[in-house]
């Protein structure tokens, strides 16, 4: 049995007690606990069930490596699954639960899998289930998912919140043991701005508990006396339950800091993400002890031998009464020395090594611990529980010489250092024969941006590992059968065996990488920690080669798990995306605007007046802009003003037209296309002055275009004179639309808004009432109208008066769906619907838009490539079905017969298809083949349904052919 | 070839599986082949697999400069759908999706095919617009796809937040018969089919230069010799700029990361795939029980295989925002493939300047679903010169201005 020690216990605190569940019943242990050493504590060696046979599972190690003790911890929003007992600091009314189970921990239906193991070796999965075809997706995928996967999910949403901080350091110094520390004061000492990130809720790794002395101090006062002499340093920054999680190109390190995960805490963020850039990364990240294979290694009670001495030394818990060691090297015999001091029986040392040195067995026989030699452990006895072990000779094939009562097993396999932090970017590893362990490669760092290594290592993690002696052996014994080898776990959590490594060598998975996946070795959520260097060497000995040549797995973040929410940080829900208003927000939202996401802004894409469905607002609104006056809120549309000497050239290169002949004053409709010739914007462009435009942009657009414009001018045009600077936000802009705008605009007195003064196409600053203006005569809808800016923050201010101004005249604002209606009455294309990125001006009929004057402008050349120019292009026409009704949005017309894929022929598509209020019927605008020669003509148009529309192709302008309407 | 069956397992089982032999055979190459195909990734091998089924040539090399499987194939999110729009796109599409179907029984190998259906999420008025345009088009070209409405998207997905705040979902494009597969398998099972037809499948052998007399190819230069052939197939994804160079010509293709991570396993609680691209994140749950989740390429070309965080951040927030439960999982692994994207973000499947050279490539971000039909018609134009597949993937189009865009649904805003 496990239990608590009368005494002892580094990290515990016996005056403060601590009260949890464990699969509901209620349990005590102390500050300072880990969940997995109070649970020992009690004799709650069963913690868990492995993912594919549900083998009963203890705790096999002490930190991070953990493969079995993973608990649901939590409730509601509170709820985490997956967590090792290990690494979760107990707090008072912790919930736990043991995972992958039914129905309990002790009863576990899932165990039958196991009878049924040698039917279920390595990749059996995908050798079966084939036959009857549906039976995969219908039976046996959802029995396999069942009995798959750990924890409980989540069903509710975060309770927490998350937080992303930013810093910067000459040097980040990963692990706060004792070469963590001693590189962290030098760096200091060197005045160097210094980080130093510990995971645990404690200093100075493994030496404390291995009793070590540091310059002549015992290591727990070592390491006190230093943080002091840290902490006391205005340029060190120490940060402990904050994990390095990866290293990334140009020195970029995360880290994670786990703030309330050991003492829940409503006012602060659970989880902080650290994103450092540092000059220099020093990994300290210690050495992880690895298990040995024999047969039974992953019962209950078999565990790590340092983790057993964690227990002991740290929390005062000792894994059994009897505890057997089995060791390759010297380490081992630290837990034999700890177990005794502390007055626990170790019947047996067995040492797989041919021989060992002299005074280490008779100091151990002086305590009362017999080492056995070249042995092994044959077998390990019990059920869910070890009772004992059957010894045998290592290089035997397993026939038994003698059996220990036992009720623990400590194993060592040896050490291997904490390589990943270096290899993340790229470092190297070489394969350190005498110990048995892959080491940085001191001579193939991770390199910077300079090509120079911006990562070293330091202590057991650059391999200075103080293991004594080693013999590389890695399974027990040596001769074992197959029968045994089935039962040898290399994989504890994904209940990977030797067996199943050497049947993927034996079929041919040869790398390293086909093995991991053939068999899923390492692919648990310790990632290998624990023994994938232990299935390394058994791949190695089956294909008789080395272990350096077999290589590791590739090391990828994060070194332990970490929260998703940690990686989202703040941005949730509102503030997920910034969200864009104009200044005229709060007024649409106050009066029944029914929004619609347009990029990051919100428009409205209606208003709906009391009881009135969209439809209706919509029609409505189209009604009375038409008949007397509407108002649009068009703050959205970019506003870029292009300024200097060469701006006039420059925007000939932009756009399809000619820009640099627009007189000041004056406004012109301009298309821009892409290098591959495509339309990808439009707008109206106004001359300022003599070296100033401003550009107008689709909403959408307004941040692509100027990137785009800044893209020439920094990477190609570099030398010419121009500026660019987007406006959109300083400025609210307002489309006041309808026979009546004139007339309502001269109520409020100011600048001549007269044909004369301001002509169609033009432009003028002035005032309206008290509002400094400036004033486009443009229309988008074919109505009498202007668009009229003022600064933003004038721009409810102004909306307002308009509003007012109106009412004699039944004004009405209008949203996006109005827009786009009368736009398409009037045959005016709209980005992103006439066009879709494969659409050329000439596929409009607006060629009239292509400058013959210009020598080039960007897409000039791309339509001279043959497709382009190519007759049966679809071409823009307007639609009108035969019956009056809506054409289908995104419909296809179709021609006769099937082409050679067996597809129907297509011969056109529906690009915009609206109810006209104007005109009382469905029209619609598409692209069709030969369209504009076609006139008349009647297409077919399937619905999805099967039924299908017929339309008419007709001329796209439904309203005002002549454009009397807006130039008056 | 001993074949794959419980039954057989069930034999093996009494000597502790001793008696399997080599999924795929070992072999050093041969002098000369009447095909060579470069790289062992899964395009490369179901093209000789086609090679050898459909048209019976079975004297085939695939060369592969590591481990088979071991590029994209090895490294996809797995998610296969054939709802695609232009017609010569989903045409290949659907060829592959529906090859998948049989395809565990085809090659006796559990590929894992998992037609547990597909969700593109509409989260603007824009994107409802183009996937109703997709489904009229799908309609006509003999893919099954459906427009679903929010309620419907809630039923199959209930992890999902379709409420918003700031993109509430509108409704979905759903193709029932879209799912996922296990992507190793698909590379082993073909592998396994080749060697059994007798093709040679040769890992560790990198193409470094390519051999030619009058114009017309005549082998391939390795790191274990020179190799004659008659025809060759380079099918080498991320490095596909670097062997046409080899081979003499240039392509309209950059090389980026493409990241994706899993969560660590938990029980059973998606049932379908979702991509969200307004918020830009897509997840799935494997049969192991882990979130596997991605989302855009880096802005950058590389040929690294890591990506940088800031892209991660952006997909794992996406999809906090879409599936607000998975805030409190943990991200296990993070990994990064280099995809081959061409202008139009479509495939190149053709023949090259130089005669008996062809070259499958610009799979970019989303080629797994499309192995085996891509397998198909690659296979038939090397063997006859033609085929319908896979007539409009030529890689003259960017000189004639002739796009298959497929980027189109999610173009722009207004
Ligand atoms: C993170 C990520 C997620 C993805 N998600 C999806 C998804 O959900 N759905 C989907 O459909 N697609 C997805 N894809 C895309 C998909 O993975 C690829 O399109 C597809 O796997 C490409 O297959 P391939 O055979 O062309 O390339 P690869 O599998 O990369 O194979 C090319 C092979 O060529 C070899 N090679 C290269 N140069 C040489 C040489 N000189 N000599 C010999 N051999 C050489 C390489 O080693 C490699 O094995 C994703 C990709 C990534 C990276």
């Amino acid at each position: 049995m496990s239990f608590r020690l009368p005494s002892g216990g580094r990290l515990i605190d016996r005056t403060s007690e601590l009260k949890f569940t464990f699969n509901g019943r209620i349990m005590r242990g102390f500050a300072g606990d880990t969940l997995a050493s109070a649970l020992l504590a009690r004799d709650q060696m069963l913690m868990g069930r492995s993912f594919k046979y549900h083998r009963p599972r203890g705790v096999v190690a002490s930190g991070a490596e953990e493969p079995n003790a993973l608990m649901n911890i939590g409730e509601g929003g509170r709820f985490e699954p997956n967590q090792r007992a290990t690494t979760a600091e107990l707090f008072d009314g912790m919930a736990a639960r043991s995972q992958n189970h039914w129905p309990s921990l002790e009863f576990d239906v899932g165990a039958i899998n196991a009878k049924f193991a040698r039917f279920l070796p390595a990749g059996f999965y995908y050798k079966t289930f084939l036959y009857p075809r549906h039976f995969w997706k219908y039976v046996f995928e959802p029995i396999i998912r069942q009995s798959a996967g750990l924890g409980a999910a989540p069903k509710e949403a975060d309770a927490d919140t998350y937080e992303h901080f930013y810093a910067f350091c000459d040097v980040l110094v990963v692990g706060g043991g004792i070469a963590g520390l001693m590189a962290a004061r030098d760096a200091a000492a060197d005045g160097k701005r210094v980080i130093v990130l510990e995971q645990n809720g404690h200093w100075g790794g493994r030496a404390p508990v291995d009793g070590a002395v540091v310059e002549g101090k015992p290591a727990d006062e070592w390491v006190s006396v230093t943080l002091q002499a840290l902490e006391a340093n205005d340029n060190v920054t120490l940060r402990d339950r904050c994990m390095g999680a990866g290293v990334y190109d140009h020195g970029y390190v995360l880290g994670y800091e786990r703030i309330t995960d050991h003492a829940p805490a409503n006012d602060v963020p659970r989880h902080r993400l650290w994103r450092i850039r540092a000059g220099h990364v020093v990994t300290a990240t210690g050495a992880l002890e690895r298990p040995l294979s024999f047969a039974g290694n992953d019962l209950p009670g078999v565990m790590l031998a340092s983790a057993v001495r964690d227990y002991v030394v740290n929390h005062a818990v000792a894994p059994g009464k009897r505890t057997v060691v089995v060791t390759n090297n010297d380490d081992a015999y630290r837990t034999a020395e700890v177990m005794v001091n502390a007055g626990l029986s170790v019947p047996a040392i067995i040492d797989a090594r041919p021989s060992v040195d002299e005074a280490l067995i008779s100091k151990f026989s002086d305590l009362g611990v017999e080492v056995k030699v070249a042995s092994a452990i044959a077998k390990v006895k019990g059920k869910d529980r070890v009772t004992g072990v059957a010894i045998c000779a290592q290089d035997s094939n397993g026939s038994v010489s003698t059996t220990i009562e036992c009720d623990a097993v400590a194993m060592s396999g040896g050490w291997s250092p904490v390589v990943h932090l270096w290899s993340h970017c790229g470092g190297k590893l070489t394969w350190d024969e005498d110990q048995a362990m892959f080491r940085p490669d001191p001579n193939r760092p991770p390199t910077n941006q300079t090509g120079e290594g911006f990562v070293s290592v330091v202590g057991w993690a650059n391999g200075e590992i103080d293991q004594g002696d080693i013999a590389p052996v890695w399974i027990m014994p040596q001769g074992a059968s197959i029968e045994t080898r089935n039962k040898m776990w290399l994989d504890f959590q994904n209940d990977v065996k030797v067996s199943d490594v050497q049947l993927a060598a034996q079929e041919g998975f040869e790398s390293v990488e086909h093995a991991k996946r053939y068999t899923t070795l390492g692919m648990a959520t310790d990632q290998g920690k624990l023994s994938n260097i232990n299935g390394l060497a058994v791949l190695a000995d089956a294909l008789d080669t080395g272990i350096p040549q077999v290589g590791t797995t590739t090391f990828r973040p994060p070194y332990t798990p970490i929260s998703m929410g940690a990686i989202a940080g703040e941005a949730r829900g509102e503030i997920f995306q910034p969200l864009r208003r104009t200044p005229m927000h709060a007024w649409h939202e106050k009066n029944g605007a029914h929004w619609e996401p347009v990029g990051h802004w919100r428009r409205p894409y209606c208003f709906q007046q009391p009881g009135e469905s969209v439809e209706d607002a919509v029609n409505r609104e189209i009604t009375n802009t038409r008949t007397s006056l509407g108002l649009l809120d068009a703050s959205t549309l970019g506003k870029i003003v292009v300024k200097g000497p060469d701006a006039g050239k420059f925007l000939d290169m932009l756009y399809t037209n000619m820009m640099s002949n627009l007189k000041p004053g004056k406004c012109r409709y301009g298309l821009m296309c892409s290098e591959n010739g495509f339309l990808m914007d439009d707008g109206v462009v106004a001359r300022i002055d003599e070296d100033t435009w401003l550009c107008h942009t689709t909403t959408g657009g307004a941040d692509r275009i100027h990137a785009w414009m800044e893209d020439w001018l920094q990477c190609e045009w570099w030398d010419w004179k121009v500026w660019t600077l987007n406006l959109t936000e300083q400025f609210a802009q307002v489309a006041v639309v309808g026979p009546n705008a004139r007339t309502m605009l001269e109520t409020l007195g100011g600048m001549d808004l007269s044909a004369q003064a301001l002509p169609f196409m033009g432009w003028a600053d002035g005032k309206i009432g008290d509002f400094n203006v400036r004033v486009y005569r443009i229309s988008f809808s074919g109505e009498l109208s202007y668009e009229i800016s003022v600064p933003a923050s004038e721009g409810l201010a102004f909306w307002e008066a308009l509003m007012e101004a109106g009412e004699p005249f039944g004004i009405t604002p209008y949203g996006t769906e109005a827009l786009h209606v009368m736009r398409a009455e009037k045959g005016f294309i709209m980005i992103g619907d006439e066009t879709d990125g494969t659409v050329i001006p000439q596929d409009l009929g607006l060629n009239w838009a292509l400058s013959k004057k210009k020598e080039d402008f960007l897409g000039n050349r791309a339509h001279s490539r043959s497709h382009m120019a190519d007759p049966t292009r679809w071409k823009l026409v307007g639609l009108e079905t035969v019956d009056g009704s809506v054409l289908p949005d995104g419909a296809y017309a179709v021609a006769d017969g099937h082409n050679e894929n067996g597809q129907r022929n297509m011969i056109g598509r529906v690009t915009s298809t609206y109810y006209s209020p104007t005109l009382d019927r469905g029209i619609a605008m598409g692209l069709v083949l030969h369209g504009p020669d076609r006139m008349g003509e009647v297409l077919a148009f399937p619905r999805v349904d099967g039924t299908v529309a017929y339309a008419r192709i007709v001329s796209p302008v439904f309203y005002d052919p002549e454009g009397e309407k807006q130039n008056v | 070839m001993k074949r794959y069956s419980a039954f057989a397992i069930a034999r093996e089982a009494a000597n502790y599986h001793q008696g399997w032999e080599r999924a795929w055979a070992k072999r050093a190459p041969k002098k000369r082949y009447d095909a060579i195909i470069i790289g062992a990734g899964g395009h490369g091998l179901a093209s000789a697999y086609y090679l050898g089924k459909n048209h019976g040539i079975t004297n085939v090399a695939v060369l592969e400069k590591g481990w088979l499987g071991g590029g994209n194939t090895g490294r996809n999110t797995t998610i296969i759908r054939s709802n695609y729009l232009q017609d010569p796109s989903a045409a290949i599409y659907e060829k592959a999706r529906s090859l998948y179907e049989t395809l565990s029984q085809d090659l006796n190998y559990n590929v894992m095919f998992s037609p547990r259906g597909v969700i593109m999420l509409a989260q603007t008025h824009h994107e409802v617009r183009g996937y109703q345009r997709t489904a009229h088009a799908n309609a006509l070209q003999g893919v099954k796809t459906e427009w679903i409405g929010p309620e419907r998207v809630k039923q199959l997905c209930p992890i999902m937040n379709i409420e918003g705040p700031r993109y509430p979902v509108l409704g979905g494009l759903w193709q029932a018969r879209g799912g996922t597969a296990r992507h190793d398998a698909v590379a082993w099972g073909y592998a396994r089919a080749c060697s059994d037809m007798g093709m040679d499948i040769i890992q560790q052998c990198e193409v470094t230069g390519v051999t030619s007399e009058g114009g017309k190819v005549t082998g391939v230069q390795t790191s274990l010799g020179d190799i004659g052939c008659n025809s060759l197939g380079i099918v080498v994804a991320g490095h596909s700029s670097h062997v046409a160079e080899m081979a003499g010509f240039r392509l309209p293709i950059e090389s980026v990361a493409l990241q994706a991570l899993v969560s660590e396993p938990i029980k059973p609680c998606m049932d379908v795939v979702v991509m969200a691209n307004t918020v830009h994140g897509y997840m799935s749950q494997s049969d192991k029980g882990e979130m596997v989740i991605g989302g855009g390429t880096d802005g950058y070309n590389n040929y690294t295989q890591r990506g940088s965080f800031h892209h991660i951040e952006e997909t794992v927030r996406a999809l906090i925002e879409t599936f607000p439960m998975i805030s409190r999982l943990k991200m296990l692994r993070q990994w990064g493939g280099i995809v081959d994207v061409t202008g139009d973000r479509s495939p190149i499947l053709s023949k090259t300047p130089l005669e008996g050279c062809y070259i499958n490539c610009g799979w970019g971000t989303g080629g797994f679903k499309a192995i085996p039909g891509s397998g198909f018609g690659f296979a038939e134009l090397m063997a006859k010169g033609y085929s319908p597949l896979t007539a409009e993937f030529g890689m003259e189009r960017f000189r004639e201005g002739r796009f298959i865009d497929e980027s189109v649904a999610a173009g722009v805003a207004h």
